[in-house]
C-alpha cells in the first residue's frame, strides 16, 4: 500500500514492515497531537482576542484536573511506543540462530565484504533473498556505520571491536548501502549497493568468478603459518589454553576475574596477549599486533569459533 | 499604569560614553548588550555556513564545494551555532538584562564575574574563528573519536580549546544566576512569586554549572590525546572511542535544555503579557523546568542506540528519554490553556510565542519518535535527526529568542520596533522554517544520511524544497537585523510599559536607570496578577497605577 507512494523508502527485509509499523503509528500520534494543539491554540487565540485595549484576561481557568489528564495520557501513549519500539529493537538486535555469518571490514572510504564461501567484494554486497544473514563488522580506522535504508537497520562499526547487524532480505533488487557515521572527506561517497538475488542466481554468481577460500579454512591455515599451533594444542600438556570447545564459555584468569570467550576476547588475546591470561598459564604469548590484518583476524576468530561449532 | 514616556535624563545607555565604558562595564544590562552583539556576529557567520550547505545540497552531485570544504563548513556551522550562539543566546542576553530587573535587584550577584564571562566567550570565539580562517576543522561539532583524535588533519586542538574557554562563559553565567536568584530577590519576592522566566533560568543555570565542566574535560582529554598520544579514546592506543560519545553527550544532551529552557521562560512571559492573565498551572510550569533539567542528565545514551552500547542500556535510556517529554507536554498544554477566556493580543512577540508552541510541539513529538528504539534504529544519523533538532533548537530556541527580543526591545532600547515589518518577519521565519526543515523528516525516513556532501538523485526534490525554504528563512532573519537597528534611532519612543504587562521590569523606566530602580521595590503578590495592583514602591505609590 504505502510502499507504492512516493517519498517512502523501499521495503526489502523482514524488519522493514515492523519498523514501518511503529513509525506509522507514531506519525499518526504526532499528527493527532499536533492538530489538537494547533486547533486549540488558534481557536482560543481568535475566540478570546482582545476586544478593547484595556481588556484584561478573565480570572477563570479551565479545571485543574486537566493537569493530570495531560500528564498521564501522553505518558500512557509513550509507554505503548516504548514497548512496541523496544520489541522491534530487541528483534533487530537479537541475531537469529540460523543466521549465516558474513564479514565486513570498513575503512576510509570503502567496504570490504567476505562471504561464508570465501567470495570477496568491494562496495557491493550480493546476498540471496530469504537467507538470514549476520554481518560481523569491524573498522580499520574510524567509526563507520552499515546502513541499508531498504532493510530499515543500521549499526555502527567501531574500530578495535566487533559489532553485528542482521537482516533477511525479502525482495530481489538493488538497494543503497550507506555509511551513516561521519568518517571524513569522502564520507558521502562511502556507499555502495546491496544486490538481493534469488538463491539460484546467487549460487551462480558465486560459481562464476567469485570463488574463494572460506574464512574458517583461511584461519586454519593462518593458525599454522603464524605457529599458533605450537602452543595451542589439543593435548593436556600444552603451554597454552585448549581452544576446542572454548568459544562461548566463561574463562577464569590468573587474577581470579572471568571473561567470556568471544570474538572481542580472542581479538584482544591475539593483539594484546598479556591483558587477560588464563588461570594456570604463563604470560608467554607474543603479540601479533602489526603483523596481522583485520581480515586475517576475522579469519582466525572464525577458525577458533569453528573449533567449538557443531560436530566438535 | 503610568504609560507616559518617563525616561529619566539618565539611563544605563547614556550614563557614560565611549567604547572603554562598555568594555569595562559591570552593569548587567550593558553586558547583556555586549553578548547580544557578539552572538549576532557568530549567528551571522554560522548562518553563512548554513547558506553554503543548502546551496551545495540543491543538487545531488557535490559540485559547489570540495568534500573537505563542505565538511569544514557544516562543522563550523554546528560549532558556532551551538556553542557560540544557542548556548549563550537567551541566558546571556535577555537573561542577563532581565534577571535582576525581574527580581527587583540592582545587578547580578557577581558583576565582575559577569563581565569576565563575556570575555571568555569572546576569547573562545576568537580562537575558533582563528581556526576557521586558517583552514577550519572537519570533525563535525560532535568531535567523534578516533576521527577527531587521530585522523583529522585540521585545527581540532585550537577549536577544542576555543570551545573549552567559551564553556567558562556559560559556567560563570550559571553561577551568577544561581547566586542572584537565591540572594538578590527584592523584599516579598518569594520563590513562587518569581516570574517563570526566572524559574527557567534557574533550571538552565543548574545545567550550565553541572554539565559544562564535563564537556570541558572531555575536550581537554581529546586535545591531550591528539597532542601527546595518550590512549583515552583511540583503540590503537588502548582507548575506547565510545567512551568519548558517553562523555560528549553527557553534556551535549543537557545542553539542548540550556538552549530550550530559557526560550520556554520567554514564552511563559509573552503568553502572560499578551493574554493579560496568570499563566495556567504556574507551579507545574515552574517544576517542569526543574524536571527537564534533572531528567535531562539521565538520557544521554539515546544518542548511542546503534553505537555499540548493550541492548539493555538502550532500553533504559529509551524509557528515560520518553519521560522528558512529560514535563515538556505539560508546558505546551498549560500555555495553550492559558488562552482560555483570556485577552489575546496578536502583537509580534505573541506571534513568535504561538509559533514556538507549534514548532516545539513537532520537535518534541519527533523527539519521542527518536527515543522509540525501533524507529531510531532506522532514522538515527539521517536527516530525520537534523530536522528534529532544528525544530527544537531553531524552531524552539530561536523563535523564543526573537519573541523575547521584540517583547523587551522597548525596555532595552527605549524605542518601539516597526509593527508591520516585525509581523512580516515573524511570518517569514515561521513559513521559511517549516519549508526548510519539514522535508528533511521525509528525507530522513527515506534514508538520506546526515553530513552527506553528495547524495543519490531521488533525494533531490526534497532537498530543493529545503534549500528554497532556507532562502525564505534567511530573509526572515535578516529583516529584524535591519529594522531593529533602524528603530534604535528612528523608532517611536517607548513608554515604560508599552504592553500593559505585569512584572517588575515594566515598573521602571525604558531604558532603565543604571541602578535599575530608584527605590527597591517591595513585592506583595504573585506574578502575572492582572486583577489588582501588585507591586508597591513605598515612596512612589502615586505614580504606580
Amino acid at each position: 500500500m504505502w510502499q507504492n507512494l512516493p517519498l517512502f523508502p523501499d521495503s526489502a527485509s523482514t524488519l522493514a514492515g515492523q519498523v514501518d509499523g511503529i513509525y506509522l503509528f507514531s506519525v499518526a500520534i504526532a499528527l493527532i497531537f499536533s492538530a489538537l494543539i494547533a486547533v486549540m491554540v488558534i481557536t482560543l487565540a481568535i475566540k478570546y482576542r482582545r476586544r478593547h485595549p484595556d481588556q484584561i484576561g478573565s480570572e477563570e481557568h479551565p479545571p485543574e484536573i486537566l493537569e493530570l489528564v495531560w500528564s498521564v495520557v501522553p505518558l500512557g501513549i509513550m509507554l505503548v511506543m516504548f514497548f512496541w519500539g523496544a520489541r522491534v529493537f530487541v528483534t533487530a538486535r537479537t541475531v537469529p540462530a540460523n543466521a549465516v555469518e558474513y564479514h565486513a571490514v570498513a575503512k576510509r572510504w570503502m567496504w570490504k565484504f567476505q562471504h561464508p564461501s570465501g567470495a570477496r567484494e568491494i562496495n557491493e554486497l550480493h546476498v540471496p533473498v530469504g537467507q538470514t544473514i549476520v554481518m560481523k563488522m569491524t573498522s580499520e580506522d574510524v567509526i563507520h556505520d552499515f546502513f541499508v535504508p531498504a532493510f530499515r537497520t543500521k549499526y555502527d562499526i567501531v574500530p578495535g571491536r566487533y559489532t553485528t547487524v542482521w537482516f533477511q532480505a525479502t525482495k530481489v533488487g538493488e538497494y543503497h548501502l550507506f555509511c551513516a557515521e561521519y568518517c571524513g572527506a569522502e564520507h558521502s561517497r562511502m556507499g555502495g549497493r546491496v544486490v538481493v538475488m534469488s538463491p539460484r542466481d546467487y549460487e551462480e554468481w558465486l560459481t562464476h568468478g567469485n570463488a574463494g577460500v572460506a574464512p574458517a579454512a583461511s584461519g586454519a591455515e593462518l593458525f599454522g603459518t603464524l605457529a599458533c599451533n605450537t602452543c595451542h594444542k589439543s593435548d593436556s600438556a600444552a603451554r597454552a589454553p585448549k581452544l576446542d570447545g572454548a568459544y562461548g564459555t566463561q574463562v577464569t584468569m590468573v587474577d581470579g576475574t572471568t571473561a567470556k570467550f568471544d570474538d572481542d576476547y580472542i581479538r584482544e588475546s591475539i593483539l594484546n596477549p598479556q591483558a587477560k591470561v588464563v588461570s594456570g598459564f604463563q604470560p608467554i604469548m607474543p603479540t601479533f599486533k602489526g603483523q596481522i590484518s583485520e581480515d586475517q583476524l576475522l579469519q582466525l576468530i572464525t577458525y577458533v569459533k569453528s573449533l567449538s561449532g557443531p560436530g566438535k | 499604569m503610568s504609560t507616559a514616556s518617563s525616561a529619566p535624563a539618565r539611563n544605563y545607555l547614556n550614563s557614560s560614553y565611549g567604547l572603554w565604558s562598555w568594555l569595562t562595564t559591570k552593569d548587567h544590562k550593558r553586558i547583556g548588550i555586549l553578548y547580544a552583539i557578539t552572538i549576532t556576529v557568530f549567528f551571522a557567520i554560522g548562518g553563512l555556513m548554513a547558506t553554503l550547505i543548502r546551496l551545495e545540497l540543491a543538487t545531488p552531485a557535490g559540485d559547489l564545494l570540495q568534500p573537505d570544504t563542505y565538511n569544514r563548513v557544516f562543522t563550523m556551522h554546528g560549532i558556532l551555532m551551538v556553542f557560540f550562539f544557542l548556548v549563550p543566546s537567551i541566558p546571556a542576553t535577555l537573561g542577563n538584562f532581565l534577571l535582576p530587573l525581574m527580581l527587583g535587584a540592582k545587578d547580578v550577584a557577581f558583576p565582575k564575574l559577569n563581565l569576565a564571562s563575556w570575555y571568555c566567550l569572546v576569547a573562545g570565539g576568537a580562537l575558533t574563528l582563528w581556526a576557521l580562517i586558517h583552514g577550519g576543522v572537519d570533525t563535525g561539532w560532535t568531535f567523534y573519536t578516533p576521527y577527531s583524535s587521530s585522523y583529522s588533519n585540521t585545527w581540532v586542538n585550537v577549536t577544542g580549546i576555543g570551545v573549552f574557554i567559551a564553556g567558562f562563559s556559560s559556567i560563570l553565567t550559571g553561577v551568577n544566576f544561581i547566586a542572584t536568584i537565591h540572594r538578590m530577590r527584592a523584599p516579598g519576592m518569594t520563590w513562587f512569586r518569581m516570574p517563570l522566566f526566572v524559574w527557567a533560568h534557574y533550571a538552565t543555570a543548574l545545567i550550565q554549572v553541572l554539565g559544562t565542566p564535563v564537556i570541558a574535560i572531555t575536550l581537554l582529554l581529546l586535545v591531550l590525546e591528539r597532542t601527546f598520544h595518550i590512549g583515552i579514546f583511540d583503540p590503537t592506543l588502548g582507548g575506547d572511542p565510545v567512551l568519548f560519545q558517553h562523555l560528549f553527550w553527557f553534556y551535549s544532551h543537557p545542553a539542548v535544555y540550556i538552549m530550550i529552557l530559557p526560550s520556554m521562560g520567554v514564552v511563559s512571559e509573552i503568553i502572560a503579557a499578551f493574554t493579560r492573565k496568570r499563566v495556567f498551572g504556574y507551579r507545574f510550569i515552574a517544576f517542569s523546568s526543574l524536571g527537564i533539567a534533572i531528567l535531562g542528565f539521565l538520557v544521554w545514551g539515546h544518542h548511542l542506540f546503534v553505537a555499540g552500547i548493550s541492548t539493555y542500556s538502550a532500553l533504559v535510556f529509551s524509557v528515560l528519554s520518553m519521560l522528558v517529554a512529560v514535563p515538556s507536554a505539560i508546558k505546551v498544554f498549560n500555555w495553550s490553556a492559558t488562552l482560555y477566556k483570556a485577552s489575546v493580543s496578536w502583537e509580534t512577540p505573541m506571534l513568535y510565542a504561538l509559533g514556538f508552541i507549534g514548532l516545539f510541539t513537532i520537535g518534541g513529538l519527533t523527539g519521542v519518535m527518536l527515543a522509540t528504539l525501533g524507529i531510531d534504529l532506522h532514522v538515527t544519523d539521517t536527516y530525520f535527526v537534523i530536522a528534529h533538532f532544528h525544530y527544537v533548537m531553531v524552531g524552539g530556541a530561536i523563535m523564543g529568542y526573537l519573541g523575547g527580543l521584540h517583547f523587551w526591545w522597548p525596555k532595552i532600547t527605549g524605542r518601539m520596533y516597526p509593527v508591520f515589518w516585525s509581523k512580516l518577519a515573524a511570518l517569514l521565519v515561521f513559513v521559511g522554517f517549516n519549508l526548510t526543515f519539514f522535508p528533511q523528516f521525509i528525507l530522513g525516513y527515506m534514508g538520506m544520511p546526515r553530513r552527506y556532501h553528495a547524495y543519490p538523485p531521488e533525494f533531490q526534490v526534497l532537498n530543493v524544497m529545503s534549500s528554497a525554504g532556507a532562502t525564505v528563512l534567511a530573509v526572515g532573519y535578516m529583516l529584524p537585523l535591519i529594522y531593529l537597528a533602524w528603530s534604535m534611532r528612528y523608532g517611536r519612543k517607548a513608554p515604560e510599559n508599552p504592553w500593559g504587562a505585569v512584572g517588575l521590569e515594566w515598573e521602571t523606566s525604558s531604558p532603565p536607570p543604571p541602578e535599575n530602580f530608584v527605590h527597591t521595590p517591595v513585592v506583595t503578590g504573585e506574578a502575572y496578577d492582572y486583577t489588582k495592583k501588585v507591586y508597591a514602591f513605598p515612596t512612589q505609590e502615586a505614580e504606580l497605577v
